[in-house]
């Protein structure tokens, strides 16, 4: 049964280029229910690109995108409306509206998209808050919230439009070390509710404990790929060990 | 021979009738300014090259032709060759309108355009159109910060208005006029003119300080912020 179900997301040889130089050059990957991705690899690989790309943020020049095994029809406003409804996304520097407390960032999009009334609205965005511990700062403005806090009122916002997977890009990369926690524990209680999630991350805990699989990418295409059991044994002498190894010196010489 | 405190108080209710109508012309300039600058400020930002290329062509005559000639064009011209029976005051308001109009498109753009990329992205990935992120997301936090630049604007467009005078429009500039042609106070009446615009920058200018305040995102400032 489970065997044919389509993957939700699916991605199949994108490329994009900017100013001539490819960035992703032919990158696929799939997304099964409930499954967890970690993308890794060297600064400008192409891991916030690809993100983008998967939800036509920056559009890519060739490739397909497919949602529930249905490709997505990147010229139409309504299909990619509804792609990015089902596919949320958390950026690196929480990109929370400013002008709107944490309750009308969630309140707001809630419906103007969702359509859904005021009150539903308010009802649903408050639950949101309280699931990742910010009941108490429904008022705030963002400015007024740390970076652990906004990144978490932004994981709610994204969570209140009910996707069906989440995008991360370096959701734990802008915040102090003592922050960096409170947003892990939300990642991975969400791991832990069987949310579809595909990640860049740098954070070894995230990689090594919650991915089901590592996507290692370099120079704009995935060069490697596996379960952080193989990839990361020691002696597989794989290019994600390698790699973490080096995440894992630095955050040594941190502490 | 009267002395010129009581020429001064008998044109009072003449000189303050053009007080008033100065103030019409402002507001009405001021406010079809925001209505054109907010629509050429989108268009700028997000429309397409042929939209920009129009757009921008409309900026630079405004910006570029003085609006003295602008007037003569409009009132002596342009509406009498439509047959459009408008009068001086509205003539005046529509051309400082459309002039003011073209500089607040640039204060609105430069808005937009420093607001971080970030605010447009999440609207998108949110599944917002891009109409929708605009309203709701982009111009409230741009027209915030475009305030003290607006408010500059409001004092340069009232002071412009003077110019109404050339046309006949019966604002302040062309009723001190009048009376001073009449009796000769120059001194004195040019002074309560003085002091009328004055006290109607100071009436805009500390209204929208107040409204800045009023409108001020708790917690935000430009300092240091991403
Ligand atoms: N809008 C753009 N215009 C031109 N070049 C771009 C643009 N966006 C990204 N690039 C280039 O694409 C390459 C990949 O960038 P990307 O941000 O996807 O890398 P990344 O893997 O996310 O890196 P990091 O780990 O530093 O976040 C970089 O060389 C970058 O300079
Ligand atoms: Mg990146």
């Amino acid at each position: 049964m489970t065997i044919t179900m389509p993957p939700i997301l699916q991605v199949e040889n994108l490329y994009k280029s900017f100013d001539n130089t490819a960035i992703l050059k032919g990158v696929s990957l799939r997304l099964h229910q409930g499954e967890i991705k970690v993308l890794i690899g060297p600064s400008g690989s192409g891991k916030s690109t690809l993100l983008q790309c998967i939800n036509c943020l920056v559009q890519p020049d060739r490739g397909e995108i497919l949602l529930d095994g249905t490709a997505v029809d990147r010229t139409s406003k309504t299909s990619l409306c509804r792609l990015r409804q089902e596919v949320g996304m958390i950026f690196q520097d929480f990109n929370l509206f400013d002008h709107l407390t944490a309750l009308n960032n969630i309140i707001i999009p809630l419906r103007k998209v969702k359509k859904i009334c005021r009150r539903e609205a308010e009802k649903r965005a408050r639950l949101e808050l309280e699931q990742v511990g910010l009941a108490d700062k429904t008022e705030l403005y963002p400015a007024q919230l740390s970076g652990g806090q906004k990144q978490r009122v932004a994981m709610a916002r994204a969570l209140a439009m009910d996707p069906k997977a989440l995008l991360l890009d370096e959701p734990t990369s802008a915040l102090d070390p003592e922050l960096i926690g409170e947003v892990i524990a939300v990642i991975k209680n969400l791991a832990a509710r069987g949310m579809t999630m595909l990640m860049a991350t740098h954070q070894i805990s995230l990689i090594a404990t919650l991915a089901d699989e590592i996507l290692f990418m370099e120079q704009g295409s995935i060069v490697e790929h596996g379960s952080p059991s193989v990839l990361l044994a020691p002696g597989s002498n794989s290019k994600s060990q390698g790699f973490c190894d080096r995440l894992n010196e630095l955050s040594d010489g941190r502490e | 021979m009267q002395s010129s405190i009581s020429i001064v108080i008998d044109a009072l209710p003449y000189l303050l009738s053009g007080f008033f109508n100065t103030a019409a012309i402002v507001l009405m300039a001021m406010f079809l300014g925001l209505l054109l600058g907010i629509g050429i400020a989108v268009g700028l930002v997000y429309g397409g090259r042929m939209l920009r290329f129009l757009l921008g062509l409309y900026v630079w005559f405004f910006r570029g032709v003085p609006v003295l000639v602008l007037l003569f064009l409009f009132y002596f011209g342009l509406f009498p060759y439509l047959h459009l029976p408008i009068n001086a005051l509205v003539s005046v308001s529509v051309v400082l309108g459309m002039t003011t109009g073209a500089y607040q498109a640039n204060i609105f753009k430069g808005a937009i355009i420093a607001l971080p990329r970030g605010q447009f992205n999440a609207a998108s990935a949110l599944g917002m159109s891009t109409f929708q992120a605009i309203r709701t997301i982009i111009l409230p936090q741009a027209l915030r910060h475009s305030i003290p630049a607006w408010s500059n604007e409001y004092s340069i467009i009232l002071k412009d208005s003077a110019l109404a005078f050339v046309i006949g429009a019966p604002e302040i500039m062309a009723r001190t006029q009048f009376v001073a042609s009449r009796t000769y106070q120059h001194l004195s009446l040019y002074i309560v003119a003085g002091l009328l615009y004055f006290l109607l920058t100071w009436l805009g200018v500390t209204s929208l300080r107040y409204l800045e305040q009023k409108v001020k995102i708790p917690g935000y400032s430009h300092h240091g912020m991403r």
